[in-house]
């Protein structure tokens, strides 16, 4: 038994060192970061880490000392003491400085992470199930970003690729050498944006703003996901951050406001224009798989007892404006939000059009742009 | 009866018991019942819940009866002993003790609304983007009579009723003090009559109690659903109103023992518990009352 | 208590019939009965059939971990596994276990004749499985379970939560009267039902811890009764405790969770040092080290608990003071706790040990748990703990002062005690069998888990990416090993309770002390029916 116990032993040993010996340092730590901050955070990490091996070190150095020295197999006498008010007040009084001389630097970088002000530019970002919102306050620009990954990937039905759950549409850009201060907030439920490399790490909770901030000294894409269990779709909410130099920055900024605003002029002109039911329900099965899945799923069929099914549901079978009204407004009260300020209202029109003709849906509805206007207008 | 002689000399471990079981299936019972019976209300279907909920408080009644019917049998036959008394008031002490920390948990939350969400929704602390941002317009003052998400709603007074209320309150627990001295000194008649009076002072604040809250609703608009000041208010004072109803019911419980001739001056555990109780209960209001009501 | 005679009376209201160890028999015997040890004994079997449950949902969540990619089940399936795993071994594997080990063990140990108060004794004990089956029965609810993660943050589990949290709130309201009740029994029994001259500076420490213990459930087990209420008017009757619109505050929530989620986890672990204190004396054949100081450590633990509260919440947004404030007094607990540790290494220091399994496992919970205790000293630091909350670096945290820290002891304290339950000695080649593949397995399933936390693998996510791959396969195997030696302590234990086993002397352990090993083993029926003299 006692050669059993050893292999079995040894093979786990074996494993466990082949394979953390074989991961990368980034696999394995804390990541140093990319800001002065995170490096601070990391050398505090460091600092406690190695007191609290030294720590262990003495203690179970001491205790298998005992173990290999005073068992009853050797012949040991027992001693009989069980007090001694010296050594006592000592190891009290030194785990007692030891904490006074970690609780220093710890106070000194809290003080500098949790110090928001004078801020060179605002973002105000929100979270909803299970997406990003990115607003700049100083600029007109807004978007959400959503993760990119495929699901076919999820799935096993493609290969993984290389930042495989990490990728987003449209990550958040942000210039370098300056002072970005996060304001965080939420639509729903609590989330939390953390970005590793920053060492920012800030909840999101519905109706409250709370502030971060990071200052980047080189370019260069950053990684994160939401921190905070926020549903079915927690683990697939990820964040990605660009950062740019200041003028690459002002370039894209002012590129995405143009964007914007031709979108805008889009609009409009699709308002007035009538599109055809093929294309409505190809543009309304992309917007159903990017947007809508998550919760009423790919089949339409939602998950019963949590988010209703679309297909063959009243709603989508007979009571369009109701439709409309669900999508444009939301449901108070619910998961499902308003995806008025999200999609355009062509998008809007097509996945409308999309869920009353799919899975079995037959209305032979077409909804343009302009109706949902309408709605919108009418309920003004 | 037993015919050999009751011996009180040692701990009196009781022997096997039906009641400790069907108390864990009323309990069950009532959380199942209660359970879907919140869902089925708040869709507005009809389904099993209150039956199970109700068949739950009805095995709950009949093992209290039976319980204590078996509990006052075997105090009656001597079998207890002061260490057995000690142990019944330690536990009812401790049980007190987490009655305490439950309201502390909702005292807990009315301060913090008030204290800190409150401000923090102004904008107050490190907050000035929640209340810059999200709600441009919302004043966070006390008592919240316009939510930040828009609900109106009027403050309750303390004067008037509440203060009346105080009052039947505070006399009662003089009231019942009162008794238990008629308790002490054996003079049954002073017992019976202080504790009908206490009773009867608990019946009228529970009724005034109710009558407040009708007015609440009607008048004032002020209700379950109008923001965390309708919130903490209804759930402190509803909280409470629950435990003056018990509280009142066990005094009535008393008073039936206390005519049916039982409790002495040493053997009163029952009659103090549910006197430590009211006392309790009565403290609770005074806290209430400058917490909730004045401040 | 000062004649004492030996005749025994029956209530009148029951028949006469002296039961002085006379057990009654059948299925009525566990039904019905007033019996400390027979209470205790259904505690224990109950805690282990919710480990096995609680573990098996573990074993749902690490299978889907294995490899990157959804497998086998739902995301929505997964948060249900993990929230019921969490519920299901906290308040249904390690409390009632140390329930049970309390039953057992607080009346023989301070030499009374049972519980003070054995009536509610059985209330208590039966209260749990309709809780728990009440639990279970979301499973078949439309939506499941609850999959809003043990902590049941608000507004998750209220707006956005599905219908099974009306039964969810309703039997955690039942689960903590239940605690509440043992609570009170545990410590009335303590305060009055003591022998004559068990003062209490000669209480054994799991008494003293256990008393500690009873008074924190009393304190915070309403609290937790106070905030699921809210959560259920919240989602149920449209008030906004949670809801900014309303004028409440999500994170109020987290704040009435935590003042009772913090004591909760000592709750878990002060009985722990208890037993450890009873079985490293016994096999270091020497006193216990500074017993008055166990006792005053102990107590600053469960003092400061109520101060430390809001380290769960370093990044809700608190203002910078608070987080200091939480920061310090968390960090302060290492003292206390350090006491403790070098007050049992000083035990073994120049004793004279030998290493039956309740010692190998007492040590394998100093090491371990103090290595769980360091990683928590970390987690204090707020600017760091910025990076490692809700990451795997808490999950190996907590799971080595729980799993390698309060089930250990556990396990400790079930072969300790075994011989006197039981009357039979354990197989001690299955029983070093299980010590040896739970030690290995266990710190394969969670020692990775500080690497990939770290490396910034969230928690609670049933999917992630490929750099976690590798060491996710890992805990997983290591996950399935400690599950399966599990098994070996089943074997073991039910081949004691089918009494194949050498006899037990009454007191099987050369330097055992305590009143525990006065009686015969097993322990009569009934005992100190008189009370012994300390
Ligand atoms: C038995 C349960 C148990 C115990 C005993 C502890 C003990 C401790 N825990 Fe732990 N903890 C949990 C269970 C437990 N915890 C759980 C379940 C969670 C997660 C909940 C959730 O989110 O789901 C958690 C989470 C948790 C967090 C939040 C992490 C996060 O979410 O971001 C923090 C942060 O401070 C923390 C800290 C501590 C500390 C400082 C101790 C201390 O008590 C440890 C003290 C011990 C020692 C320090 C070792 C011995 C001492 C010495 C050898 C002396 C010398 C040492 C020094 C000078 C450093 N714990
Ligand atoms: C005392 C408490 C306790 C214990 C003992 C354990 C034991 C284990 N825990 Fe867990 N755990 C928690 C308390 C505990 N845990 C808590 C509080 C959380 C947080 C929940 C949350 O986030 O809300 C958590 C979360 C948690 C996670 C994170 C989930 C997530 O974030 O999504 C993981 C992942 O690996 C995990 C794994 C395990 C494993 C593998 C074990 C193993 O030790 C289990 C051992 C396995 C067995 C004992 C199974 C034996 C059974 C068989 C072999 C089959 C036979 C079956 C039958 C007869 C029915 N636990
Ligand atoms: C975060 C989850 C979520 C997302 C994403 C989501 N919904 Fe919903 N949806 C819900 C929930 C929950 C309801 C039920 C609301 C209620 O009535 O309480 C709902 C209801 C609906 C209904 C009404 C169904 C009925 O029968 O009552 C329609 C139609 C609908 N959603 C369409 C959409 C469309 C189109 C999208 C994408 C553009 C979308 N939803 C995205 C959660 C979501
Ligand atoms: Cu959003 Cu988790
Ligand atoms: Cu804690």
């Amino acid at each position: 038994m006692k050669v059993r116990l050893t292999s079995l032993l040894v093979g786990a040993i074996a494993l466990f060192t082949a394979t953390i010996a074989s991961a990368q340092p980034s696999q394995l730590n804390l990541t140093r970061g990319a800001t002065d901050i995170s490096r601070q955070v990391y050398d505090l990490h460091m600092l406690v880490f190695y007191i609290c091996v030294a720590i262990g070190v003495v203690v179970f150095s001491v205790m298998f000392i005992s173990i290999v020295l005073h068992r009853k197999s050797r012949g040991v006498k027992p001693a009989k003491f069980h007090d001694n008010v010296k050594v006592e007040i000592a190891w009290t009084v030194i785990p007692f400085l030891i904490l006074i001389g970690m609780a220093v630097p710890a106070t000194i970088t809290l003080i500098k992470m949790d110090d928001t002000s004078e801020s060179d530019l605002s973002v105000l970002i929100t979270g909803s199930q299970w997406r990003w919102h990115y607003s700049y306050l100083d600029y007109d620009v807004e978007y959400l970003s959503n993760l990119a990954t495929p699901r076919e990937q999820i799935y096993g039905r493609l290969p993984r690729t290389e930042n495989y759950l990490l990728e987003v549409d449209r990550p958040l850009v942000i210039p370098t050498g300056k002072k970005v201060r996060f304001l965080i907030t939420s639509d729903d439920v609590i989330h939390s944006w953390w970005v590793p490399e920053f060492a920012v790490k800030k909840d999101a909770n519905p109706g409250y703003i709370n502030e971060a901030w990071t200052r980047v000294d080189e370019p260069g894409i950053f990684r994160g996901q939401c921190a905070e269990l926020c549903g079915r779709d927690h683990g697939f909410m990820p964040i990605v951050v660009i950062a740019k130099e200041p003028a690459d920055f002002e370039e894209w900024i002012r590129g995405e406001e143009q964007r914007l605003a031709d979108r805008r002029a889009e609009e409009e002109r699709l308002l007035s224009m009538e599109m055809d039911k093929d294309e409505l329900m190809r543009i309304g099965q992309q917007v159903h798989l990017s947007q809508c899945a998550a919760c009423h799923q790919p089949n339409g069929q939602g998950i019963p007892g949590v988010f209703p099914a679309v297909a063959g549901s009243d709603v989508a079978l007979n009571d369009r404006a109701r439709h409309i009204e669900v999508i444009v407004n939301g449901v108070a009260g619910s998961a499902m939000q308003s995806f008025r300020n999200n999609l355009s209202m062509s998008e809007i029109a097509a996945v409308v059009t999309y869920q009353r003709n799919a899975w079995g849906n037959d209305t032979g509805d077409v909804v343009q742009a302009a109706d949902i206007h309408n709605h919108i207008q009418g309920n003004q | 009866m037993n015919t050999e002689k009751p011996d009180n000399t040692k701990y009196y471990v009781p022997d096997q018991s039906i009641w400790p079981i069907v108390g864990a299936l009323a309990l069950g019972l009532i959380a199942f019942g209660a359970g879907h019976f919140t869902i089925e209300a708040s869709r507005q279907e009809a389904g099993f819940g209150h039956y199970v909920l109700g068949a739950g408080l009805l095995v709950l009644i009949i093992m209290l009866v039976g319980w204590f019917g078996d509990q006052i049998r075997e105090s009656r036959a001597g079998l207890y002993n002061a260490q057995l008394g000690r142990s019944y008031k330690q536990g009812m002490l401790w049980f007190i003790f987490s009655e305490v920390m439950l309201f502390m948990a909702f005292f807990g939350a009315l301060f913090y609304a008030r204290m800190i969400a409150l401000p923090w929704l102004g904008g107050a602390s490190n907050n000035a983007a929640t209340g810059a941002i999200l709600w441009p317009n919302f004043e966070a003052i006390w008592p919240l009579t316009l939510t930040p998400g828009g609900t109106e709603t009027e403050a309750m007074g303390w004067l008037g009723l509440p203060l009346i209320n105080t009052a039947i309150l505070v006399v009662s627990s003089v009231t019942l003090h009162f008794a238990h001295v008629g308790l002490e000194e054996a003079k049954r008649k002073a017992l019976t009559n202080w504790l009908i009076v206490t009773i009867v002072l608990g019946l009228i604040f529970l009724g005034l109690q109710m009558y407040e809250y009708v007015h609440a609703y009607r008048d004032l608009g002020l209700t379950l659903q109008s923001g965390v000041y309708g919130n903490t208010f209804f759930l402190l004072t509803g909280l409470h109103g629950i435990h003056v109803f018990l509280g009142v019911t066990l005094l009535i419980i008393m008073l039936g023992r206390v005519m049916a001739g039982h409790f002495t001056k040493d053997d009163q555990f029952g009659f103090q518990a549910a006197a430590w109780y009211w006392h309790f209960v009565d403290v609770v209001w005074l806290i209430l009352f400058v917490f909730v009501y004045i401040i | 208590m000062s004649t004492i005679t030996d005749t025994h009376s029956a209530p009148a209201a029951h028949d006469d019939h002296d039961h002085h160890d006379h057990k009654p028999t059948g299925i009525k015997r566990w039904l019905f009965t007033t019996n400390h040890k027979d209470i205790g004994t259904m505690y224990l079997w109950f805690s282990f059939a919710m480990f096995l449950l609680g573990g098996s949902m573990a074993l749902m969540i690490r299978a889907e971990l294995f490899q990157p990619g959804m497998q086998i089940i739902d995301p929505h399936f997964f948060n249900q596994m993990t929230t019921m795993h969490g519920v299901i071994m906290v308040f249904g594997a390690v409390m009632p276990a140390f329930v049970g080990l309390a039953n057992w063990m607080i009346p023989m140990m301070i030499g009374a004749p049972d519980m003070a108060l054995p009536r509610m004794n059985n209330w208590s004990f039966w209260i749990l499985p309709f809780a728990f089956l009440i639990l279970l029965s979301t499973f078949f609810m439309p939506g499941g379970a609850p999959a809003f993660g043990w902590t049941f943050y608000a507004p998750l589990s209220t707006t956005y939560s599905t219908d099974s949290t009306a039964l969810f709130v309703f039997a955690m309201h039942i689960m903590g009267m239940s605690s509440i009740m043992g609570a009170i029994n545990v410590i009335v029994t303590i305060m009055n039902m003591r022998a004559p001259g068990m003062n209490y500076m000669k209480m054994p420490l799991f008494v003293w811890t256990w008393f500690i213990t009873a008074f924190l459930l009393i304190a915070v087990m309403p609290v937790l009764a106070g905030v699921v209420t809210m959560v259920l008017t919240d989602k149920y009757f449209g008030t906004s405790f949670f809801d900014a619109a309303g004028g409440g505050d999500p994170v109020l929530f987290q704040h009435l969770f935590w003042f009772f989620g913090h004591p909760e986890v000592y709750i878990m672990i002060l009985p722990s040092f208890g037993i450890v204190s009873a079985i490293i004396p016994a096999f270091a054949r020497k006193p216990l080290f500074g017993y008055a100081s166990m006792v005053y450590a102990t107590s600053a633990i469960a003092g400061l608990s109520f101060l430390v509260w809001a380290h769960h919440m370093f990044t809700t947004g608190m203002p910078t003071f608070a987080s200091l404030f939480f920061m310090y007094m968390t960090m302060l607990i290492a003292v206390p706790t350090g006491v403790k540790i070098f007050n049992w290494v000083t035990t073994m220091w120049r004793g004279a040990m030998t290493f039956e399994t309740p010692m190998l496992f007492s040590i394998a919970f100093v090491v371990l748990f103090t290595i769980g205790g360091l990683s928590g000293v970390m987690l204090a630091i707020t600017p760091v703990d910025y990076q490692y909350h809700d990451t795997y670096f808490v999950v190996a945290h907590f799971h080595y002062v729980l799993v390698s820290g309060a089930v250990f002891s556990i396990l400790a304290a079930a072969y300790y005690w075994l011989p006197k339950w039981s009357g039979v000695m354990y197989d001690d080649f299955l029983s070093k069998m299980h010590f040896w593949c739970s030690l290995i397995s266990v710190n394969i399933l969670f020692f990775p888990m500080h690497f990939v936390g770290l490396a910034g693998m969230p928690r609670r996510i049933p999917d992630y990416a490929l750099q976690f791959a590798d060491i996710n396969a890992i805990v997983s195997v290591g996950g399935f090993l400690f599950g399966f030696s599990q098994l070996i302590f089943l074997a073991v234990v039910v081949k004691c309770a089918l009494k194949k086993g050498e006899p037990a002397p009454a007191k099987p352990w050369e330097g055992a002390e305590g009143l525990e090993w006065t009686v015969p083993s097993p322990a009569p029926y009934h005992t100190f029916d008189v009370p012994p003299k300390v």
